[in-house]
């Protein structure tokens, strides 16, 4: 039987204390486009991975693992998961 | 009695500082390529400016799991002197040998100038040499050097002197004016400006020798 494989999305975005000047920077070249309104904006990185692993709980505890502790930096980042088996 | 210099893919300064060292303070160096682990007859460990690894996914992030890092973390927890320097310093926190993070500056820029300096040496090795409060010249060049943590553990880091580098100008955003940062023991100092380029007279500027020859003091 294939192992299966797993299709994940980690979202690192800036804490919410931290200031992001690229965003800042970006939000101020909407308004020079013309697009009016715009309140906040906030520049993380997406990472898309596909993972070989046993079951879901294994890939999850994996890839806990690597964003706590790879792609993402506690210290000034926060991440979150998606996680769907490949069909 | 030498001292090593670590050499990233993407490393920059790492001659520099060679320059700094070794032509202008006489004391013997050793480029260590990122692979190797033999730190033998090495008493202390440089780690230079530059972009380890294209500084993909955030500054020192991958360089953090290069082989001789390991050695060097062993090295650092026994005692050894170890100094970050710019790129160096984003890794000694990435690798949680100095808490915090360097994130990217207040103003987007990347900042090249000369940055005033208060030196609190406290019980850091590298700075022995400086008077407390005395006021320096080194140049800073970074576009991600804002030192980032939180106000409680900033506090404590206040606490215990281990904030040994603050701007009088703060040119970046740092909280707390940190420009460098030192462990409690003394022996790991990491910081955004560069005092390999203020060693040799021809460059200008002086106020970093007395840090670099710390190395073997």
């Amino acid at each position: 039987m294939p192992v299966p494989i797993f299709n994940a999305r980690v979202q690192v975005s800036l804490r919410p204390s931290v200031l992001d000047p690229a965003g800042e920077a970006t939000r101020a070249a909407a308004a020079r486009l013309g697009v009016e309104g715009v309140r906040r904006l906030r520049i993380g990185k997406a990472i898309e991975l596909d993972l070989e692993a046993p079951d879901r709980a294994t890939a999850q505890a994996r890839l806990e693992l690597l964003s706590d502790r790879l792609l993402a930096n506690p210290v000034i980042e926060d991440w979150s998961l998606d996680l769907a088996e490949a069909g | 009695m030498s001292v090593g210099i670590i050499v990233f893919p993407g490393s920059n300064c790492d001659r520099d500082v060679a320059w700094a060292l070794g032509g202008c303070l006489g004391l013997p160096v050793r480029f260590l390529w990122h692979e190797e682990r033999d730190l033998a007859g090495l008493d202390a460990i440089v780690l230079p400016g530059g972009f380890s690894y294209g500084d993909y996914l955030r500054c020192g992030a991958i360089a953090r799991f290069a082989p001789v890092l390991e050695e060097v973390r062993s090295f650092a927890e026994r005692g050894g002197p170890v100094l970050g320097i710019c790129n160096g310093f984003q890794v000694l926190t990435e690798m949680g040998l100095l808490p915090g993070a360097l994130t990217r500056n207040r103003d987007l820029h990347f900042l090249c100038q000369s940055s005033e300096l208060e030196v609190r040496p406290g019980a850091s090795r590298w700075l022995c040499a400086y008077g407390d409060g005395e006021r320096i010249r080194l140049p800073i060049a970074h576009g991600e050097g804002r030192y980032q943590i939180d106000p409680e553990q900033l506090l404590g880091l206040e606490e215990r002197g281990c904030v040994v580098l603050r701007y009088t100008a703060n040119p970046n955003g740092s909280v707390g004016d940190v420009a460098g940062l030192s462990n409690p023991a003394g022996n790991v100092l990491g910081l955004m400006p560069h005092p390999e380029r203020a060693c040799d007279p021809v460059t200008g500027g002086l106020d970093g020798r007395r840090l670099l020859a710390a190395a073997l003091g």
